[in-house]
């Protein structure tokens, strides 16, 4: 009996504590009445993908002293319309989403409420929707994949000189998620960056099917491996490629930061979009009423495509091969993807008609060959990559996806 | 039965028994002292892992369920779907058939309504229209339909072949999210994203009707008839009492001239239909697009909240509160205090845990072993 009083008691504690923290809450939260800006991400920081923008939002917002509400773990659904208009409750005025499925629910919720900006990372349908609070940004990354290839194509030059492989079996492998054409401008501007500086390297590129999948990557790699692929790079957002080729002692050229703690021996280096400067352009934007474009691309210049150090595997001479090439794309006077340098069945691509305005029919509507060069992430086209050609050179395995 | 065990010469230090003596006060009483339990492990765990407020804690969980009037219209919402799984696989539970086959029972019947809106939207060659009712009916049909053939093979298998149902209804699942998958890479836009996106954006074809202007409220309003006729179904009905009959003992069942086999293909029909609802109403009313992981493991949460509502229409309402609530809490935990959702779940994990562990304690009890003495006062 005692013990059930006791018990009793303490239910009555909890109770009557549990109360006061309730009313306290309500007290506190509108009290700063500055900017508050709000983030949508689709996983935590176990994703290296989510793990990127999480940084970037802590970035930012610390440097402009902003206040802001995170929200993880929030999937592809009406939960993201949800959260975003929870964001909106809030007191947030601006709202970012990091997963490219958050699209549709972030242009309703855009639509439902004007007066908030809604920025949306990786979409494709800011510049045809016309919303004026809706915005897409990207960067250009395929400019930091073309550098982390240079940086795989020196490692190829450096084991065949070692003798250990010979230039006739220069081929690298590369896990991607879908065969969407963000990972197709990716995995080619990193092939091209590779053959850049060695010019007998080819590539075979497997899908996952996912965007986080560690035990399809890892498996996706050691096949790559077991097929005779001497360096491997991915893009997909798990340690499962990296691990795989820590394993196999193969290279890895990594995607959105260091693999090196879980890679220490085989690890070269990774390319990252760094968003702390969309970031923070766009609450500046908010903070004195100024127009946030429909589409926004990160590049060098801007801070938003990133190289981390090199690791221990890259070879002798990789950092000024790639400071030299950065220093022509910054200049204008190289193009990843400039049309002298790939052939696509054989034949020079001196015109083409890209699937840039989202359709279900997956139709061309705009010419994106310009001077010379396939003009990715374009100024007038869309901040979302679109270059979806495949590349003499590059062998994919399956296109289930 | 536990008699038995008394008169060997060496007693187990303590041994189980069942119990029906506890009044229902008392019964809820141990419950009331379970989830006091539950919150004060949890409080000891909030403040020896990560030194935030306990209490406050608590009170994030109950905000972010009934924080505002946004987040309670969202909550009961959920609360709707996850009942409707948990009716739909009641009265096969009843029966003793342990369909786990909601998931892809949900899935199914999703891909069905996501087929109507895309195939009879955008994607008509142009010139031909099909109005919205139409689409809506069709949705509503191919949904129900879809989500009880997905019923129905497990169902057949048993009642002919007498297989394990528990292995065919969880290969359904998997059955059933590879198909959607598929479609999902078929009809998806752009090309290779992997994902299809709001279905009628601009069109809003096939869109389920919002009642009164609400868009939480078709689902609340589907549940609560539902579990209405849920419990008419199987209480005041011939069809519900065959359900109890089979359930009980199939022997019996067929000794009172019952067509056993009719009776589960019958009942697996209704639960998969109803699967299919629940479906439809996650696609064609809540998402507008189809995802493999639309039903979100509710398909199994529902085999608890039957189990923990011991059947009981009416109180299953209340069992799929709790998880929601507590789910809903987890999100809030994670956004106001920067933790990680797993440590959220860990919270949830606990609570659960105890709620179910204390009905352990309502219909067992633990039988020390006593002293001679004891022993004889306790023969008497």
């Amino acid at each position: 009996m005692k013990k059930l009083v006791a018990l009793l008691l303490t239910l009555a504690m909890v109770c009557s504590l549990c109360a006061c923290g309730g009313a306290k809450k309500e007290g506190s939260d509108d009290t700063k009445k500055a900017v508050k800006a709000g983030f949508i991400f689709l996983h935590d920081e176990n994703s290296t993908y989510d793990l990127n923008f999480i940084n970037a939002m802590k970035e930012a917002c610390d440097s402009l002293g902003v206040e802001y509400i995170q929200k993880t773990n929030v999937p592809e659904g009406q939960e993201c319309f949800e959260a975003a208009e929870d964001l909106v409750d809030a007191g947030c005025t601006v709202i970012f989403a990091d997963s490219f499925g958050h699209e549709d629910y972030m242009i309703e919720a855009a639509k439902a409420h004007p007066d908030v900006q809604f920025c949306h990372a990786t979409g494709t349908k800011a510049h045809t929707e016309g919303l004026s609070n809706y915005h897409n940004a990207f960067a250009a990354i395929y400019e930091g994949r073309y550098l982390a290839g240079i940086a795989a194509g020196m490692k190829l030059n450096e084991m065949i000189a070692n003798g250990q492989i010979t230039e006739a079996d220069c081929k690298m492998g590369y896990i991607g998620a879908f065969t969407y054409a963000e990972v197709i401008s990716g995995y080619t501007s990193f092939f091209l960056g590779a053959r850049s500086v060695c010019p007998s390297a080819t590539m075979e590129v497997t899908f996952t099917g996912s965007w986080y999948d560690e035990t399809a990557e890892k498996e996706g790699a050691t096949k790559l491996i077991n097929d005779g692929c001497v360096l491997i790079s991915q893009h997909a957002d798990s340690m499962g490629a990296p691990t795989a080729c820590e394993t196999a002692g193969v290279p890895n050229v990594s995607y959105n930061g260091s693999t090196e703690k879980a890679a220490p021996n085989t690890y070269i280096v990774s390319s990252r979009i760094n968003w702390a400067p969309y970031f923070e352009f766009c609450i500046k934007a908010v903070q004195d009423g100024t127009e946030i474009p429909a589409d926004w691309t990160g590049t060098i210049a801007t801070n938003s495509v990133l190289l981390t150090d090199l690791g221990a595997a890259a070879a002798e001479g990789t950092q000024a091969a790639i400071d030299d090439a950065k220093a022509k794309l910054l200049a204008g006077e190289l193009h990843v993807f400039d049309i002298a340098t790939f052939t696509v069945n054989g034949e020079d691509l001196t015109s083409y008609m890209a699937d840039v305005d989202t359709d279900a029919a997956y139709e061309g509507d705009h010419e994106v060959i310009t001077d010379g060069y396939f003009n990715e992430s374009g100024e007038g086209f869309r901040s979302a990559p679109y270059f979806d050609l495949q590349i003499d050179g590059i062998t994919l395995l399956d296109t289930a996806f | 039965m536990a008699d038995n065990v008394k008169n060997t010469a060496k007693d187990p230090l303590f041994h189980i028994s069942k119990r029906d003596d506890y009044s229902t006060k008392r019964s809820w009483g141990v419950r009331a002292i379970a989830i006091v339990a539950a919150l004060i492990v949890c409080a000891i765990l909030t403040t020896c892992l990560t030194g935030d407020n306990p209490i406050k804690v608590y009170a994030t969980i109950v905000s972010g369920a009934f924080g505002s009037a946004r987040k309670t219209w969202v909550t009961f919402q959920n609360l709707s779907i996850l009942l409707i799984i948990s009716l739909a696989l009641t009265p096969a539970f009843k029966m003793r058939f342990w369909n786990i086959g909601g998931e892809g029972q949900v899935l199914i019947g999703g891909l069905a309504a996501a087929a109507c809106m895309i195939c009879l939207g955008d994607r008509l060659p142009a010139g031909l229209y099909v109005p919205n009712g139409v689409v809506v009916l069709l949705m509503v049909i191919s949904s129900i339909v879809a989500g009880a053939v997905w019923a129905l093979i497990p169902a057949i298998l048993k009642a002919v072949w007498n297989t394990n149902e528990t292995l065919s209804t969880l290969m359904m699942n998997y059955i059933a999210t590879q198909l959607v998958a598929y479609y999902i890479i078929k009809w998806e836009v752009p090309k290779g994203s992997g994902k299809i996106g709001i279905i009628n954006q601009n069109s809003n074809l096939g869109w389920l009707v919002q009642l009164f202007g609400n868009k939480y409220l078709l689902s609340i309003v589907v549940a609560a008839i539902l579990t209405f006729a849920m419990v008419i179904y199987l209480n005041y009905s011939k069809h519900g009492y065959e359900i109890a009959v089979v359930g009980e003992s199939e022997r019996t069942a067929r000794y009172v001239g019952m067509k056993v086999k009719k009776v589960i293909i019958r009942t697996m029909l209704l639960s998969g239909a109803m699967c299919g609802i629940a479906g439809l109403l996650l696609v064609g009313s809540i998402n507008h697009t189809l995802t493999t992981t639309i039903a979100g493991g509710q398909g199994f949460t529902a085999v608890m909240v039957s189990w923990l509502a011991k059947f009981n229409p009416i109180t299953m309402i209340f069992t799929s509160l709790l998880i929601v609530f507590l789910e809903r809490g987890a999100g809030e935990i994670s956004t106001t205090f920067g933790l990680n959702q797993s440590f959220a779940d860990i919270l949830t994990g606990i609570i659960l845990f105890f709620i179910i562990g204390c009905e352990f304690f309502i219909h067992y009890k633990i039988n020390f072993r006593k002293s001679a003495k004891e022993e004889k006062e306790n023969d008497d």
